[in-house]
């Protein structure tokens, strides 16, 4: 299940207003996913280990969640090297590493932990709930937002329904094998709960418009932009600002 | 003559959901303001559909729908009647859809143009009314049978209905959890339907039963539920008199 284990917090960064840290989340993301050359890249993630600081969120939790998706990374290690053209760095047996290989290998992993460090900084701080409200105010069209909290708050009722209806299969004696009776009672499985989800869509609907629904979604939240808002933003806009000018001098 | 308001009047209401059998036929209900009624029937007896139609939600094939006093055809209509008619699904994850329960509670008075603040305390104090509070920023996901039928009742109540109609809800719930929402229950000064299997629950809540069978309602002389005071030992357990 998801669990917002760092959206609960007392720090600075909790603190900061939601809509604040989308619009810097996104900024530094799409800056560091277009910049190719480490003079730019390790100074990103130096402002990103910063805004971890800053959050004083368990390093162990953290790095937990790093190691998730750098297993994933592993793998471009064990392909990239060996499949990109260029000039031969080492080499293992019959198979060959270019430096070109090792470099875009690297350069994708800095850039995916400066921005997987970023969004915890920003983003994983904040509740999903507030994210949703922030973003409405952001002007992101309501339906976008309504699809997001909608699919945050069942994905956890769909999972149960999943276990209630795996456990019908098991207690009834069901093992996976490779064969065709799996395949097919799996296949009933996926179809039955896409039935199911597309039925629960239809009751929490109708309990929606009983309740006065009318496609617009209020909110509690008001948010409020107070000085260290504005520090954060401007510190933020320098670094960005900072990272452009590096990667535009490096290549140009 | 505000007792005998006349709040809903289906006449003549038929309703299927495929070609071969008619789950309403040609069926006539009325709710006046002040009446408190239960509806027993088996599965698949058209309960739930009737409350459906009443709010709007499924639309009868054939047949009329008055509520207070006005037609009711179009969705419009029933926007209007909804406001003033509060209806609990049976299944409380259908009703809260928020991540916590305040933000459920409120979802309602905000629809209906209330202020954040004005919401937030209407919503508070349904809570205190249900003994929830300390609840309004729980997780709905997380918590238990008993206490989703709870905050889902209030997510109905913070909206000030007049008309109440709940859809089995001590279905599946404890002894202790069945008699807080009875109490809850006897103590609104609401019109009411109730739909429930269990008739020790209708009988405490309601004034009259009616019961549906083959698409049609009617109201059994017999089944008129009447209290009776009396005290023996073991008075507190279960049991049954015999004439």
């Amino acid at each position: 299940m998801i669990e917002e284990q760092f959206a609960t917090g007392e720090s600075f960064v909790h603190g900061l207003d939601p809509r604040i840290k989308i619009f810097v989340a996104i900024l530094f993301s799409v800056v560091v996913a277009v910049s190719s050359n480490f003079l730019a890249l390790l100074p990103a993630l130096g402002v990103s280990l910063f805004l971890i600081a800053l959050t004083r969120l368990s390093v162990r939790k953290v790095s937990y969640r790093l190691l998730l998706v750098n297993g994933l990374i592993l793998f471009l290690w064990l392909l990239l090297p060996f499949t990109y053209k260029g000039e031969t760095l080492f080499t293992i047996g019959p198979l060959v590493g270019t430096k070109e290989g090792v470099l875009y290998a690297s350069r994708i992993t800095v850039k995916c932990n400066t921005i997987l460090l970023a969004m915890i900084a920003l983003l994983a701080t904040t509740p999903i709930f507030t994210l949703g409200h922030a973003m409405s105010k952001l002007c992101v069209p309501d339906k976008i937002i309504h699809l997001f909290l909608f699919t945050y708050r069942y994905i956890h009722v769909i999972f149960q329904e999943y276990h209630r209806l795996i456990n019908a299969m098991r207690i009834r004696g069901f093992t996976p094998r490779t064969n065709i009776h799996t395949y097919k009672s799996y296949a009933y499985l996926v179809g039955m709960l896409l039935v199911r989800s597309y039925d629960r869509a239809e009751r929490i609907h109708r309990a929606m418009l009983c309740r006065g629904f009318n496609g617009k979604y209020y909110t509690l939240s008001r948010f409020s932009v107070n000085i260290g808002d504005v520090l954060y933003l401007s510190l933020m806009l320098a670094a960005i600002l900072g990272l452009v000018f590096l990667q535009w001098r490096a290549t140009g | 003559m505000e007792s005998n308001r006349l709040i809903i009047d289906l006449r003549d209401i038929s309703f299927s959901y495929s070609e071969e059998k008619l789950v309403l036929d040609h069926m006539s209900f009325h709710l006046h303001h002040g009446d408190r009624i239960g509806l027993v029937g088996p599965n698949g007896s058209g309960k739930t559909t009737l409350l459906h139609i009443i709010m709007g939600l499924l639309r009868p094939s054939s047949g009329r729908v008055e509520l207070f006093g006005k037609p009711a055809n179009k969705e419009k209509d029933f926007r209007a009647a909804r406001r003033k008619i509060g209806l609990l699904f049976q299944d409380a994850d259908d009703q809260l859809f928020s991540p916590t329960v305040l933000e459920d509670v409120v979802f309602g008075p905000l629809n209906l143009g209330k202020s954040p603040e004005e919401a937030r305390d209407s919503a508070l104090k349904t809570l205190a009314r249900l003994d929830l509070s300390g609840f309004e920023n729980r997780i709905t996901y997380r918590l238990s049978g008993g206490e989703k039928r709870l905050v889902s009742l209030a997510t109905v109540l913070a909206m000030d209905p007049e008309v109440l109609l709940l859809d089995e809800p001590t279905n599946g719930l404890d002894e202790d959890t069945e008699e807080r929402i009875t109490d809850i229950l006897k103590g609104l000064n609401l019109s009411c339907i109730f739909i429930s299997h269990n008739l020790d629950f209708l009988s405490k809540t309601t004034d009259r039963i009616y019961a549906m069978a083959n698409g049609k309602i009617s109201l059994d002389e017999a089944l008129v539920p009447h209290p009776h005071i009396h005290a023996h030992e073991f008075g507190r357990l279960p049991h049954e008199h015999k004439s």
